[in-house]
């Protein structure tokens, strides 16, 4: 009985943190979307595709997923190439944004977490504040 | 029966090829070029504005706020330059001689500007003199309001015309429903003023209550292009659509350009904006791209060292970068081709005082075209 009542008590505590992680993952996505939209979109179009020799996918995109830091990086302060991304060499300069740390937080959680990108662990404040130049 | 239905199908079909070979929405590549591209400075990020001093120097606008004075082959730093609010497309943007430069010194800047009560910024008009190795005399003639905190479309391009009046161009950040239909807020237009920043007597809207006075037309999306026609004196515009529908226009008192009314492009997602091409009131471009070419930068070919291409307007491509070289018979463009094909995203280009074409290159630099 005793291991049941305990039991319970994990597993709805477990539960309630994912639930509340599922739903702050959520609404950084949402506000992401929308810094997406204003800063992102020009370029990198509306499905993360890019445009091929010009503008680097974002789509599952092997360099995001593998490079987690240099491409919260490129987001906060800028980006030049040459970088390869899913065997395309992209040779161009991103403007560094002018995003605040708590915009980053959520357009790379959206970024992360769309176009068939999934499986990335949530960007948090604490991680981009410590990504310096 | 027979006979008209293989008329038909004919018919059908020969009205497509001659839709898809419309001159004006075919671009070429040359069999040979007829210049090298000397890439005379070297290490830019992202220059948005040149121009050429009396001196034969040449000043540099690069985005992040830096201004770079150029001269018998080395880089300077030009001090005390303006206050950029550096976010999104915003920065230190495109910059103009004044007509007179030699007898007034007057520089003109635009930028994005946090000037102004509210989070954000929002596009600024400036001129300066340049004094030794510094900006001096620094006066705002214009900001637009109100500030926003969003990325896109600050326009930029300056642009005097043969009376000397000043043209500039904002875009409508990132407001579509809001801005550019509406005259009585900045934002999604092209403006005139004097040279000082006075708003002129017969600027269209001077009498229209609430109007901001200093607008000259409306309805634009993000003009990154201006250049005065070398004849007939007019201001010529080209403008960032959404996804296709780049547009050429040439600027007319109190003219609506009907953004997002009506437009040859469609949203970033692939949903219509509108269904409209055309509308009774709107002008209609003279030559609109689909794809879109991301247009930046833009200048009439007038001196004799590229003979074959006198008349000709030189447009940038960020998005397929390359130069676009655009033939004209009047106002119709009849011949499209690329130029410095995979150079880099083309931010702008300009005809020197010496003749010579000039052509900035973001993360590269500015290429001098010299003729073969």
């Amino acid at each position: 009985m005793k291991f049941l009542v305990g039991s319970y008590f994990i597993i709805v505590s477990c539960l309630a943190y994912f639930m509340i992680q599922d739903k702050e993952l959520k609404e950084s996505m949402q506000r992401g979307e929308q810094i997406y939209t204003d800063f992102c979109i020009t370029c990198h179009l509306a499905n993360g595709e890019g445009v091929a020799y010009t503008y680097p996918p974002l789509a599952k995109s092997d360099y995001l997923m593998n490079n987690r830091e240099a491409s919260i990086k490129g987001v906060k302060y800028g980006q030049r190439g040459p970088l390869i991304v899913n065997g395309v060499t992209y040779d161009n300069t991103m403007m560094p944004l002018g995003l605040e740390n708590e915009e980053i937080v959520d357009v790379m959680n959206y970024v992360l977490n769309s176009f068939g990108n999934s499986g990335a662990k949530t960007v948090t404040l604490e991680e981009v504040n410590t990504i310096l130049k | 029966m027979k006979k008209s239905i293989k008329v038909l199908c004919l018919f059908v079909v020969m009205t497509q090829f001659s839709c898809a070979q419309k001159a004006e929405n075919e671009v070429n590549s040359p069999a040979e070029s007829t210049f090298t591209a000397e890439l005379i400075v070297d290490g830019l990020q992202i220059p948005w504005g040149m121009v050429f001093l009396p001196d034969g120097s040449m000043l540099i606008s690069e985005k992040s706020g830096e201004i770079i004075h150029f001269k018998n082959g080395q880089k300077s730093t030009i001090e005390n330059g303006p206050e950029v609010y550096n976010r999104g497309q915003g920065g230190l943007l495109d910059m103009e001689l004044h007509p007179d430069y030699e007898n007034t010194g007057w520089v003109y800047f635009s930028l994005a500007s946090e000037e102004g009560d509210e989070k954000g910024g929002n596009t600024a008009i400036m001129r300066a003199k340049l004094s030794g190795n510094s900006l001096t005399d620094k006066e705002i003639l214009y900001k637009a309001s109100p500030n926003t905190t969003k990325g896109q479309h600050f326009g930029s391009r300056l642009e005097f015309d043969n009376q000397g009046y000043l043209y500039f161009s904002i875009g409508e950040r990132g407001e579509r429903d809001i801005n550019p239909q509406d005259i009585t807020r900045d934002c999604g237009k092209i403006y005139r003023i004097h040279d000082d920043g006075r708003i002129p007597e017969d600027n269209p809207f001077i009498n229209e209550p609430n109007a901001k006075k200093a607008i000259y037309t409306y309805g634009n999306r993000n003009p990154q292009g201006m250049a005065k026609h070398p004849e007939t004196g007019a201001i010529w515009i080209h403008e960032h659509g959404p996804r296709g529908g780049d547009e050429i226009n040439i600027v007319q008192k109190g003219a609506n350009y009907g953004w997002p009314v009506i437009t040859y492009g469609i949203n970033y997602s692939g949903t219509p904006i509108t269904d409209l091409t055309e509308n009774e009131g709107m002008e209609q471009p003279i030559h609109y791209w689909l794809p879109s070419i991301a247009p930046s930068g833009m200048t009439f070919v007038t001196s004799d060292k590229y003979p074959a291409w006198k008349g000709n307007l030189l447009v940038g491509s960020l998005v397929f970068q390359y130069l676009e070289r655009l033939e004209l018979n009047g106002n119709e463009v009849t011949y499209r081709e690329k130029l410095m094909e995979d150079i880099g995203r083309v931010r702008n280009v300009r005809q020197g005082p010496d003749g010579f074409i000039y052509v900035a290159v973001e993360g590269k630099g500015i290429y001098k075209l010299v003729p073969l």
